[in-house]
């Protein structure tokens, strides 16, 4: 990307590969989560669901001082995995991904459960009264209807992932080429004298991206709505 | 052999049915909206699980709460067709009939090839379901059901969302799995015309019970289903039998007991069973033989039984030969003619006022689930 500055062209290539990273790695939950939330009755369904929200209404600086005590050095889980896998998740990529993940993770949530309730679970019966088990019925039907659902949940939490500033600067700092996302080089080049215009094009390349993903998403909604017949 | 029996209780309604019919055979649920009717065709899928209960379809037991025996939906081989058909919208129609197809746990006793020829699927299969008119939505549905070669078809209302015109197009499909296929089904409805048509039992449910079953033939005399089909419906039912057409006339010559009536009907074959229905009020009651009357039909028989019909009018129950049949009169009538059981009388009825409803296969593709 011949217009963009080696600096810049750093920063969003990392961002995309920890918001990627991030999304990867929290879809398979989110999707069980938002199942076991809207389907399921069990004890302590509202203190799950309030945890799973949290992020939400949290500062994000809290969220990445946890996440420093649990997957810190000296963390229960983070010398645990130092130990037996040695991955190093403070101060690396990894580590920042972990932290969007947290952050956008009751985002992705939301919206699907948001259409999970919208499937018409008459479906499901009809499925089960034609022979389809419950993982088939689920794999069958009820994924593919709550199609619009993850995407949706997706592209947001691609987005919000893709900004997340406060809780990957406590976690895993501000490192060049590591830690240093599109949102990170923008708040370093405003810190330093004459960053103004670096603090512009950056900020310009941050609503360019957002754009496209909301834009991408309207796109693909509509085409899923066609197939679906709504 | 079909028996159903479940009580069941959520909130203020209570449901509590026991019935038993045998297969194959076409039984009626019939009754009013909200008398449980749904309730008990979902509790014999296994939607809904009973309190208490049994059900025991053939030889296997579905469910039997006393023992503790509750075999899931998915491996009970009952097909449903839901009032609002419940097609996957995200599949096409070849992609939800192959979806039923695929998980059938019985060797196919009904193929594609039939169930697309038997209910004129072809134009369809392409189609995604949201470009289907209701009357094709319901037959799709009723295709994918087939598909899953059950051994006992529910269906909820399948024409309730139709309109006139649509419900027309539908109800001959639904003959033909009963006729072609044998196929036991349970029929819920609240339109006394669809039971007429396809059912050969019926289940009378009022309030979440069953008030009264039997044969069609049998509860059509029966006074509890007045009270929900309303008097002017009111009629014996008769199975006959085709004995020819009336060169003159041109009208079919079906044979009801001892007697003989003319009914105007579509292609028939010589021999078939024919379904006719004779509305009380349509019928004439004469304690002389008839003559120099228009009237072409005149059953002979003998009254069987004179009951209270309303505050004008009475029911004439007239034994024609092994079939019963009701004329509703005035009581001033009734007086007149001293109308009392045992008397010789002959019932009259114009054949324009008869409705004769096919029952039989016209072809012999008949094939039995096993």
């Amino acid at each position: 990307m011949m217009w963009l500055t080696a600096g810049e062209s750093t920063a969003l290539q990392l961002s995309l590969a920890v918001a990627a990273r991030s999304v990867a790695c929290s879809l398979p939950p989110a999707v069980g989560l938002a199942f076991l939330l809207t389907r399921k009755r069990f004890a302590g369904r509202t203190l799950l669901d309030a945890v799973v929200h949290l992020p939400l209404v949290l500062p994000p600086v809290v969220v990445g001082y946890g996440l420093l005590l649990i997957f810190g050095a000296r963390g229960v889980v983070g010398s645990w995995l130092a130990n037996q896998f040695g991955v190093e998740l403070m101060f690396t990529r990894n580590g920042a991904a972990l932290a969007t993940a947290v952050m956008s993770f009751p985002l992705m949530v939301r919206a699907m459960r948001l259409s999970l309730e919208n499937v018409d679970r008459g479906l499901e019966d009809a499925a089960r009264t034609l022979g389809a088990r419950a993982p088939d019925r689920f794999v069958t039907i009820t994924l593919p209807l709550m199609l619009p659902g993850i995407l949706a949940g997706t592209v947001t939490a691609f987005s919000a992932a893709l900004g997340e500033f406060g809780a990957v600067i406590t976690f895993v700092s501000n490192i060049p080429g590591e830690t240093r996302t599109l949102p990170l080089a923008l708040y370093t080049a405003l810190q330093e004298p004459g960053g103004e215009h670096a603090a512009a094009r950056l900020a310009s390349l941050s609503v360019a991206l957002g754009l496209a993903g909301l834009l991408l998403s309207e796109l693909l909604a509509r085409r899923l709505r066609r197939v679906l017949g709504r | 052999m079909l028996a159903v029996s479940a009580s069941l209780r959520r909130g203020p309604f209570v449901l509590d049915v026991g019935f038993e019919t045998p297969t194959p055979g076409v039984v009626a649920l019939f009754g009013r909206s909200g008398c449980g009717k749904s309730t008990a065709i979902n509790i014999i899928a296994g939607l809904l699980r009973p309190q208490s209960g049994r059900i025991v379809l053939d030889d296997d037991v579905l469910l039997d709460t006393e023992s503790g025996v509750n075999v899931p939906p998915e491996r009970r081989a009952v097909g449903y067709v839901f009032q609002d058909a419940r097609l996957f919208p995200h599949l096409s129609v070849a992609a939800n009939l192959r979806y039923a197809l695929r998980r059938a746990a019985r060797a196919p006793y009904v193929t594609r090839d039939t169930v697309v020829d038997l209910l004129a699927l072809g134009p369809l299969m392409d189609r995604r379901t949201h470009q289907l008119s209701g009357g094709e939505r319901q037959r799709v549905a009723i295709g994918r059901a087939l598909l899953s070669q059950p051994r006992l078809l529910l269906l909820d209302e399948p024409l309730a969302a139709l309109d006139e015109a649509r419900r027309g197009e539908v109800l001959p499909y639904l003959e033909s799995l009963r006729d072609q296929l044998r196929l036991p089904m349970v029929y819920v409805t609240h339109d006394f015309a669809e039971v007429l048509r396809l059912a050969t039992h019926i289940v009378l449910m009022e309030a979440g019970r069953v008030t009264a079953q039997g044969k069609v033939g049998d509860m059509s005399l029966d006074r509890r289903l007045r009270s929900i089909i309303g008097p002017d419906e009111v009629g014996a039912i008769i199975d006959g039998t085709v004995l020819g057409i009336d060169p003159i006339s041109n009208l079919w010559r079906v044979r009801l007991g001892s007697g003989e009536v003319n009914v105007q009907a579509g292609d028939l074959d010589v021999g078939a069973p024919l379904r006719v229905q004779l509305l009380a009020r349509d019928v004439i009651v004469s304690t002389q033989m008839p003559r120099h009357l228009s009237v072409r039909n005149s059953l002979a028989g003998i009254i069987a039984g004179v009951q209270d019909d309303d505050s004008d009018s009475d029911l004439i129950t007239i034994d024609i030969g092994g079939e019963k049949i009701l004329a509703r009169i005035t009581k001033a009538a009734t007086r007149e003619l001293s109308l009392r059981p045992g008397m010789q009388a002959w019932a009259l009825v114009k054949s324009i006022s008869l409705r004769g409803h096919a029952f039989a296969a016209r072809t012999d593709r008949r094939r039995a689930p096993t």
